[in-house]
């Protein structure tokens, strides 16, 4: 059972790595997933992760599979389309899921194109789906550092952040600066999503962040307690996926999403009696 | 040998403590300074009597797109007084309220208004803009009012839990302190809401339907608040749709519909013939609202 549990990562470090990669990730997308949640941004996330995609194939067009340049590429139009976005929300606040959809369509398009132009089929697939277990170190060590900074960031920041995304005209009248605290969580949300990019590619990239922090709001209501169990169900995917993919030989980013996807769906049904309950009693 | 190195380490390790506290302190006041509107938490800045300063808009005028949500509109709400904004739906009320409170921008005209550079005016915006499911206590809620004193990073001040405390039992919310604010009833939401305005103890209230869908009881309870800070010298502006509850409560009253019908004491503005033209200007042609601010 053990050896069953643990025998892939003793034997393969390329497993190793996928594992601690995940690991990672799950400690930086419990907190951002659960805020984005809280702010009922979920849409804004998926866009955001599409919108990584033409950055990182202009930079892939350019030097090939350089983790700096996709990187910086990925993060520089991941945050152009969230400046756009915001601009656009601020002139046409009732159009915001339309223009949305419209980045999130014009930005995967666009990317795809430009990696089809140059590339194979497998680096297409590379930019879709990602590739948990071509993690190499140097991507680990990009993850770990985005993680570090992204929890040391919510964990300063996190009194602005929250009332920001509860009642910014409360904090704008107050003077606290609602616009900057905005701008940080955003920049949090691509950071992660660039990271997430290279283990899970544009389409799953939301997946790990979403998923585990939906499931965790189905079983407690109070933050702190949601970003952890957020992190622990992210880590729970991870390890379930990562096994999937070993012994049924299936792709293991797909495998890690489908997993945290299981535990939303038990933890809805599960929890779905007490989230019906009617308010206002 | 190892314990010698230990003893040489201790005022290092100590020393270098001392620096990570004062740099994090630094880092700390720095942030607040740029982030939390350069806000000092040991001045005071209340103003006393006719200085807290009113609200005074000239020529004033907003758009949504080609249509129009107000114009022209000039006067003052004056300090220290207690206004109701009457007028038909689509009227402008609500997006008159957000332009005073400085959170959408006039197509053309000024707001003068010192409260809002000083970060003393308070809104409070219609309940259904609010995410009632967002994982917030009633206490947390009512705690935010205080937020000039600790602002985006740091400590709370000690005595922040009584004066919460206080506040909650002047809503007559004490049972319901420590429950999540989903769990209110709309009532006690607006209760909730009003405690964190006494806390904020801003010098002009600017409250966006207030009354509605509340019952009498809450209705009056919450009256009287208004009014004890009319007596205290803040400037207080209401939307309201119940006419009787302006005639009786409120000394001044604007009745807006797209163009100001008439801006004054209560008895002169709210004449059955100003009722009247207000209705028929107002009364839209095509039957778009403005969104759900309208």
């Amino acid at each position: 059972m053990i050896d069953f549990l643990i025998g892939p990562f003793v034997t393969f470090g390329f497993m190793r790595v996928a594992l601690v990669a995940c690991f990672a990730l799950a400690l930086a997308n419990g907190p951002v997933g659960t805020l984005l949640l809280m702010r009922r941004e979920s849409l804004d996330g998926n866009v955001l992760s599409h919108a990584v995609v033409p950055g990182a194939a202009l930079g892939f067009l350019y030097a090939g599979y350089s983790l700096a340049v996709l990187t910086l590429g990925g993060l520089l139009s991941g945050l152009a389309v969230a400046g756009l976005a915001a601009l656009l929300a601020r002139s046409r606040p009732r159009l915001h899921d339309t223009s949305l959809i419209a980045f999130y369509l014009v930005s995967l398009s666009f990317g795809v194109m430009i990696v089809a132009a140059r590339g194979s089929q497998a680096d297409l697939m590379h930019v879709l789906f990602g590739t948990v277990l071509a993690v190499d170190l140097k991507a680990l060590v990009l993850i770990a550092c985005i993680s570090s900074v992204t929890m040391l960031a919510i964990a300063a920041f996190y009194r602005p952040l929250a009332v920001e995304s509860f009642d910014p005209a409360f904090l704008r009248a107050v003077g606290g600066g609602g616009g900057a605290f905005r701008a940080i969580f955003i920049t949090l949300v691509v950071l992660n999503l660039v990271a997430s990019f290279q283990a899970f590619g544009t389409l799953l990239a939301i997946g790990p962040m979403l998923l585990p922090a939906a499931a965790a709001r189905c079983w407690t209501r109070k933050v702190w307690p949601t970003m952890a169990l957020a992190t622990l169900i992210g880590m729970a995917a991870a390890l379930a996926g990562l096994l999937i993919s070993y012994y049924a030989k299936l792709p293991s980013g797909p495998a890690i999403v489908m997993g945290a996807g299981v535990i939303y769906g038990v933890s809805s049904l599960a929890a779905g009696r007490t989230r019906l309950k009617p308010r206002g009693i | 040998m190892v314990s010698a190195a230990r003893i040489a380490a201790a005022p290092l390790g100590r020393s270098l403590a001392v620096a990570l506290l004062a740099l994090g302190g630094r880092a700390q006041a720095t942030f607040s300074r740029h982030f939390d509107g350069g806000y000092d938490p040991d001045s005071s800045d209340r103003l006393v009597g006719s200085e807290t300063g009113g609200i005074v808009v000239r020529n004033l005028s907003l758009r949504y797109g080609e249509r129009c949500a107000f114009e022209n509109l000039t006067g003052e709400f004056a300090p220290a007084s207690l206004t109701a904004v009457i007028g038909p739906n689509g009227a402008g009320k609500s997006s008159l309220l957000k332009v005073l409170a400085g959170i959408i921008r006039p197509a053309s005209g000024e707001v003068v208004c010192s409260a809002l550079a000083r970060h003393r005016l308070a809104y409070l915006p219609q309940q259904d803009e609010l995410d009632r499911d967002f994982p917030i206590t009633v206490a947390e809620l009512v705690a935010l009012g205080d937020w000039r004193k600790f602002g985006s990073v740091r400590e709370v001040p000690p005595g922040l839990a009584t004066v919460v405390h206080e506040a909650v039992a002047a809503v007559g919310l004490s049972s319901a302190i420590d429950r999540p604010i989903a769990e209110l009833s709309v009532g006690q939401f607006q209760r909730a809401l009003f405690a964190r305005l006494l806390l904020q103890d801003a010098d002009v209230i600017l409250l966006d339907e207030p009354f509605a869908a509340l019952d009498e009881s809450t209705t009056e309870d919450l009256l009287r608040f208004l009014q004890r800070w009319q007596e205290e010298g803040r400037t207080v502006v209401a939307v309201l749709h119940d006419l009787d509850r302006a005639r009786r409560y409120f000394p001044t009253t604007l009745l807006l519909a797209r163009v100001p019908i008439a801006w004054g004491d209560t008895p002169v503005s709210l004449t059955a013939d100003n009722l009247a033209r207000a209705q028929n200007v107002a009364a839209p042609p095509e039957n778009d609202r403005v969104g759900q601010t309208a």
